[in-house]
């Protein structure tokens, strides 16, 4: 940075200027939930009781949880359509279990496992799912959303096929059996505070450090914004990609679970039209589609900003086709300013550049 | 340097300028494509342009037919500035592009491509009749006959040639660029393409032709323009160069004062490689059965023009092509089977020549790309997570070392300067302590003074006992930098010079064997 003295106060001049303008942008998403929150706060008088962040949290832990598995996916420049589906058929697998146990009529026995074997089977199957996506797609060249639109269908598929289309209802297990204490998952709480939002809290902890700490974050990150040159610097760029989609089904399978315990109840139609919910979040939270871009942290926000926007719209009384509409514009004005601001960057860059 | 080069225009056309541009400057991020180019295209002559890749051939071309917007300049056709925004402006204008890849939609008639976007329409049906009598008389003025309803993916390359020129014609282009018309083409359909180029000379017509075969260009070509790391550094008359002096203007580079290398020790033979081979798609080698040697402490040059192989030879020892084939010793270890990291790991390590496409992560930060190879040696004592302390000592130790001018490594990595962002590429592979240190083409699109920084990093490197394998097309960076030479040319090792025997000529020599200067080897 060694520009002639004549263009210097002209430079910090403009300098300070869009620097003020891209620090607001930068910080946009947290702007957009300040914003959303205070306009609330103001019409709605009960919004900001402990009560209601609390019911509110509820709503959005099940996106965030959808929406960390889905950074990494974006970050890696895929797409998983299949989450709500895989959180359907989570939610199917789990219900089975404790309704009804593993069955093995040739010893004519029925194995019930107990919750904490209920949850881990049921995780690994969501596991299970993601690392089926990501082989197909490292594997065999499928496009992510092609392969990922599939597994939609072949998980609803299976989740409706589990109990012939009904729910699994009353999931409390049975006491002789040993299976009781799922709906506490659900329902129960520490310091106050439900399970789900602290497992979004863990989660995103977790999710944060693996992106900004470990090695394998950086590699997603790598091949996300370039895979050739992440391949020639040695990152193995299938297996990274293959365990992205395996995050992604993991986060799926829990959020499967947390819904049929707040239930009490596995429905097959569990988490339909999610995956466009969780998509959302990210893309809100700053994360560029094309990959290699974005963080943990935005991705939560994100999916504050459309469970905060949800909610509070819900208690102005503002009819569903409304909420849709202003969920939408949202959306799209978040990806346009995404798009001003890397435009910007750009034309910033330029000009430093034509100074020297 | 940054003078705009001196043309000689003494013995200039006879003809006038029919466009020209004037102080035409690109900028992309990190680097500049055309510096202040004052390009003239004259009336009615077949204007060849000659460069290397990268020269800025294409992006001149580019802005031209509207499908880039230059920076700063302007375009003058006929004493008139024009703006041209688009492909549609430029037509307008009569500027006409034949691209390299073929433009044509494979599944419709050759009819239904000329006239594609601008049916003749009656009554708002498309009248196919008159369509396809003006496809014919196009292309029997093209000395072609072929049916205008012939589906264009039942044609041969050439006639698919023939038809983009008819398209371009029935557009009443003035001036036609043509992007290395014949790179798919047989001989026989040079010759035909020849005659109608001169053909639509003989009407009128402006040729631009762009091409990497330089006989061809000084066969065809009425005056020629050179373009080197986006400069225009000469004009003439085609009648009064020879190939010698295209060479000399599109590699040479007066810069004999560049660097003179301090002699060191020559150690044991360090790498190994026997038969390197990697087949063709469609017949023929890319690198034809390669062997050689690479000693401790050497700097081994590979000089060769264009698609000679020397990058995919590169590529092939890094693992980074799965159909290659052929023996790879490292210290006497035959890594020939490994994956890239452990070729990597064994201490092969390459710096790509397209440092944007395959060397960084233009998404990430200049630190995270220095480590992005060498990740493990930062993690902590569990080796779980990365230790950030590691990781800044790692990074500010070779910005350190290699003078990298960056103001915060945080920084993304598209904010440096084409050298430093090079330099980003070489300190990424040092990191993962290589023993074997592969540049290609590392000084392409840098400045004069960082290319003086990278060559003194690769004489300290190879001081420290480190082999190097260095490829450039620059005849005067290899000479100066290198202790022996390989030249390749169509993916065979053709000379082999120590530093003492290599001059310009052998070395030019060589690396058209079989290419540039006979036409008979060409099938």
């Amino acid at each position: 940075m060694s520009e002639g003295k004549a263009t210097k106060t002209k430079q910090l001049q403009y300098i300070t200027k869009t620097d003020i303008l891209q620090l607001i942008l930068r910080g946009r998403v947290f702007l957009a939930l300040i914003i959303v929150v205070t306009v609330f706060a103001l019409v709605s008088p009960g919004f900001l009781k402990i009560a209601n962040i609390i019911i509110m949290s509820k709503h959005v832990a099940i996106f965030a949880i959808l929406g960390i598995g889905m950074t990494f996916v974006i970050l890696s420049a895929g797409i998983d359509l299949s989450v709500g589906s895989i959180a359907g058929l989570s939610a199917m697998i789990a219900g089975g279990l404790i309704n009804e146990g593993i069955q093995l009529p040739q010893f004519g026995v029925i194995i019930y496992p107990n919750i904490w074997m209920v949850i881990i089977i049921t995780l690994l199957v969501g596991i299970l799912m993601g690392a089926i996506n990501g082989v197909v797609i490292t594997r065999f060249k499928v496009a992510p959303f092609i392969a990922t639109l599939g597994m939609l269908y072949i998980a609803r598929g299976f989740a409706g096929l589990r109990n012939n289309g009904y729910t699994f209802s009353n999931l409390i297990g049975k006491p002789e059996f040993g299976n009781t204490g799922f709906e506490q998952l659900g329902a129960s709480n520490f310091l106050g505070v439900d399970y789900s939002i602290w497992i979004m809290l863990v989660f995103a902890l977790v999710a944060y450090f693996v992106t900004t700490r470990l090695p394998f974050g950086r590699h997603v990150y790598a091949v996300g914004g370039n895979r050739r040159a992440a391949a020639l610097s040695g990152v193995r760029t299938n297996r990274t990609e293959t365990i992205v989609y395996m995050i992604s089904g993991f986060c799926s399978a829990m959020v499967g679970l947390i819904i049929a315990s707040q239930l009490v109840a596995a429905h097959p139609a569990t988490g339909t039209a999610f995956e466009l919910t969780a998509i959302a979040a990210v893309v809100l939270g700053g994360t560029s589609l094309m990959g290699g871009r974005g963080s943990i942290g935005g991705t939560i926000i994100g999916a504050f900003v459309i469970g905060v926007l949800s909610d509070g719209l819900v208690i102005l009384g503002f009819s569903t086709f409304l909420q849709n509409i202003i969920k939408g514009i949202v959306i799209v004005a978040a990806v346009v300013i995404d798009q001003i601001q890397i435009s910007m960057q750009e034309r910033i860059a330029l000009q430093r550049q034509e100074l020297k | 340097m940054s003078k705009p080069a001196i043309v000689s225009n003494s013995s200039g056309p006879d003809t006038g300028v029919i466009l020209r541009t004037e102080n035409i400057t690109k900028v992309f991020p990190g680097t500049v494509a055309l510096d202040q180019v004052n390009y003239n295209i004259y009336q009615g002559k077949i204007n060849v342009l000659v460069g290397e890749n990268g020269a800025g051939k294409s992006t001149l071309m580019k802005i031209l037919v509207g499908n880039e917007q230059c920076t700063k300049g302007r375009v003058i056709l006929e004493g008139e500035e024009i703006r041209v925004r688009s492909p549609e402006d430029a037509l307008r204008h009569g500027i006409g592009i034949i691209y390299q890849e073929l433009d044509l939609c494979p599944n419709m008639s050759i009819a239904e491509n000329i006239f594609l976007a601008r049916e003749v329409v009656r009554r708002g049906i498309i009248d196919k009749k008159t369509q396809q009598q003006r496809t014919r008389e196009l292309i029997q003025r093209l000395e072609h006959k072929i049916d205008p309803n012939t589906l264009v993916s039942d044609l041969r390359i050439g006639a698919q040639q023939i038809v983009t020129i008819a398209k371009a014609l029935s557009q009443d282009t003035r001036i036609l660029v043509m992007d290395e018309p014949t790179s798919a083409l047989s001989t026989n359909e040079v010759k035909v393409l020849f005659r109608v180029i001169y053909e639509l000379k003989s009407h009128g017509i402006t040729i631009v032709y762009i091409s990497h075969k330089l006989d061809e260009v000084l066969q065809i070509g009425d005056c020629i323009t050179v373009l080197r790391d986006g400069r225009l550094v000469a004009e003439e008359v085609v009648k009064n160069v020879d190939l010698h002096w295209v060479i000399e203007k599109m590699i040479g580079r007066k810069l004999e004062t560049l660097f003179t290398r301090k002699r060191h020790k020559i150690g044991k033979v360090l790498l190994r490689v026997e038969d390197i081979t990697l087949p063709r798609v469609g017949g023929g080698y890319v690198v034809n059965h390669a062997s050689f040697e690479l000693h401790k402490g050497e700097i081994l040059g590979i000089f060769g023009m264009k698609g000679a192989g020397r990058s995919e030879m590169l590529e092939c020892l890094v693992g980074a092509n799965p159909r290659a084939t052929g023996k790879i010793l490292l210290k006497g270890q035959d890594i020939g089977g490994n994956t890239t990291l452990k070729r990597i790991q064994a201490g092969l390590v390459l710096v790509p020549e397209d440092r944007q496409r395959d060397g960084l992560v233009l998404t990430l930060s200049v630190a995270h790309n220095m480590i992005l190879a060498s990740l493990k040696k930062y993690l902590n004592r569990f080796r779980l997570f990365l230790v950030r302390k590691k990781e800044e000592k790692a990074v500010n130790t070779l910005i350190k070392e290699l003078s990298i001018r960056v103001a915060d490594p945080r920084n993304l990595v598209v904010s440096l300067s084409g050298g430093n962002q090079q330099k980003v590429v070489v300190a990424k592979g040092l990191l993962t302590s290589p023993k074997v240190l592969m540049l290609d083409e590392p000084t392409r699109g840098i400045d004069v003074g960082a290319k003086h920084e990278v060559f003194e990093i690769m004489e300290s490197l190879a001081a420290q006992g480190y082999g190097i394998l260095f490829v450039s097309s620059e005849l005067k960076e290899i000479l100066a930098m290198s202790d022996r030479i390989l030249v390749m040319s169509k993916g065979t090792i053709t000379g082999e010079f120590t530093r003492e025997e290599a001059t310009d000529a052998k070395l030019i020599n060589a690396s058209v064997v079989g290419n540039g200067l006979s036409n008979e080897d060409k099938q």
